[in-house]
């Protein structure tokens, strides 16, 4: 295990070292904003809404009683959401797509030599390939997280106002009330944070597959898989820093 | 000229490469041949400082490769242009792109200079008019000559083949022969080319090294070998009937 995050460290030193010029790396850097955030931007959506909305239905379901205002129903969509569902569960669903298309991708190029061939040029591959990934993840997860943040609330409204467990009056009053500004900065921090796990998680597992196309599909698989771990154990520990 | 000292590896304690040396003209094609699993590959990429060796030097015209700073290696680098075994070409750029890669990545050449650049090197592999296509739409021929494109973009000194006819027909693989001479020749480059096919052996081999399990136990050209009395490359060269033939009326 220790010697795994050794290599792993060192990896990510590699990251950072012998660097190409900056105008690769921003156009590279675009490209993957574009793949890791723009093309995520449709399952986050539906992920997102659909989440509001049954977070909406279940706290109606389970938590409606006399001595409880609806309005808490609208209150309680809002700090899930902005807690841990535009962030956490987001970071899952995008270790999944995100995870697995940088491992695939880093695989393919591994066993099909074209990092060797990066490599003789005198080009760091790990650099030239990872970083831009890197950033690009770290830069467009928060972005997404508050599109996802957004887009769950709104679902939960839906739900709530289209089945007429609350009115609108009710669910907007339950979003405002009690509002705590810092609370909108956990989910930025949380899925920037995730984002770089996933990316350099992904991206190693990747970078190091050795055979044919059968590794490729198992550290697309362990990419998927550790970096939902490191994302649940990186969740409970900003839990404690942050709240 | 590209001198190799005593280079051994082993992977997981089986030796794959034992104390290995030689030296690869310039001018001339260098042939490094054995059958499969004999550490070929292995010596390719220890030369390329892919797989860190455990012991030996590799010298570049008189300059250490393997033990130097790691700007001194990249330096040196861009006097090598290496054809992989797949070719090994970036599938998400264009054949145009891919050989255009190490100009943008390593040189300040302006974007008319790269291009007449590239387009001189399609038609020197004679793939005038394929720069707009993408790896996937290419014979794997092709791939291979796109890939001796790339690693002539350049303009290298030393220039490296894995099994450049791994994969391909048998016309092919003498065009691909034939091109890879005639780089050699017309650059005045060190070309050292991996493989097991015995036609290059016979018509590009300036210079041939015979590995067999990880040693170097025979040296010598395409005429010295058809009448070499090392079993273990009798066996490997004359292991099919028609050079079996040949070599009988040969040493008639």
């Amino acid at each position: 295990m220790l010697k795994l995050l050794g290599k792993f460290f060192i990896f990510l030193n590699e990251l950072f070292t012998r660097r190409e010029s900056a105008k690769v790396y921003w156009y590279r850097f675009l490209d993957e904003c574009i793949t890791i955030g723009i093309d995520s931007v449709l399952i986050i959506a539906i992920v997102a809404l659909f989440i509001g909305a049954v977070t909406c239905v279940q706290i109606f379901a389970n938590l409606v009683s006399p001595v409880i205002p609806l309005y808490i129903v609208g209150n309680i969509v809002r700090d899930m959401t902005l807690l841990e569902l535009s962030s956490t569960f987001m970071c899952v669903v995008l270790a999944g797509k995100v995870g697995s298309n940088i491992a695939g991708e880093l695989g393919t190029m591994r066993i099909t030599e074209q990092i060797d061939a990066l490599e003789v040029m005198g080009i760091n591959s790990a650099s030239y390939l990872v970083l831009p990934k890197l950033l690009a993840a770290v830069f467009t997860f928060p972005i997404l997280a508050i599109f996802s943040g957004f887009l769950g609330i709104f679902g939960g409204y839906l739900a709530g106002t289209l089945t007429g467990i609350l009115t609108p009056e009710q669910y907007i009053y339950g979003i405002r009330f009690s509002f705590i500004p810092y609370n909108l900065t956990i989910p930025i921090v949380k899925s920037a944070v995730f984002g770089f796990l996933i990316a350099t998680i992904s991206a190693y597992k990747g970078y190091h597959t050795r055979g044919g196309a059968l590794e490729v599909g198992k550290a697309s698989t362990a990419a998927v898989t550790n970096s939902c771990i490191a994302i649940l154990i990186a969740d409970y520990l900003l839990a404690e820093l942050l709240t | 000229m590209i001198e190799i000292k005593n280079i051994s590896k082993a992977f997981n304690g089986k030796v794959v490469l034992e104390n290995v040396s030689g030296v690869f003209k310039k001018g001339e094609t260098s042939l490094v041949i054995g059958a499969s699993g004999t550490g070929k590959s292995v010596l390719l990429k220890c030369m390329l400082d892919l797989v860190e060796p455990e012991s030996g030097d590799v010298f570049f015209d008189g300059r250490e490769f393997l033990h130097v700073s790691e700007n001194d290696r990249k330096d040196l680098r861009r006097e090598m242009g290496v054809l992989f075994q797949g070719g090994a070409l970036f599938d998400s750029k264009t054949v145009h792109q891919n050989i255009k890669f190490p100009l943008d990545m390593l040189t300040q050449m302006s974007e008319s200079e790269k291009n007449d650049r590239v387009e001189f090197c399609l038609h020197k592999v004679g793939l005038d008019g394929t720069g707009p296509r993408m790896p996937s739409e290419i014979s794997g021929g092709m791939k291979k000559r796109v890939g001796i494109a790339r690693a002539i973009v350049m303009n290298p000194k030393y220039l490296f083949c894995d099994e450049p006819n791994s994969g391909l027909d048998p016309l092919t693989s003498i065009k691909i022969d034939e091109l890879i001479k005639e780089i050699t020749d017309d650059f005045n480059i060190t070309t050292v080319v991996i493989t097991h096919d015995m036609n290059s052996v016979l018509s590009i081999g300036d210079n041939i090294m015979f590995l067999y399990k990880g040693k170097k136990i025979w040296e010598g050209d395409s005429t010295t070998i058809m009448t070499s009395s090392v079993k273990e490359l009798d066996e490997f060269v004359f292991s099919n009937h028609a050079l079996k033939k040949l070599r009988g009326e040969y040493s008639k």
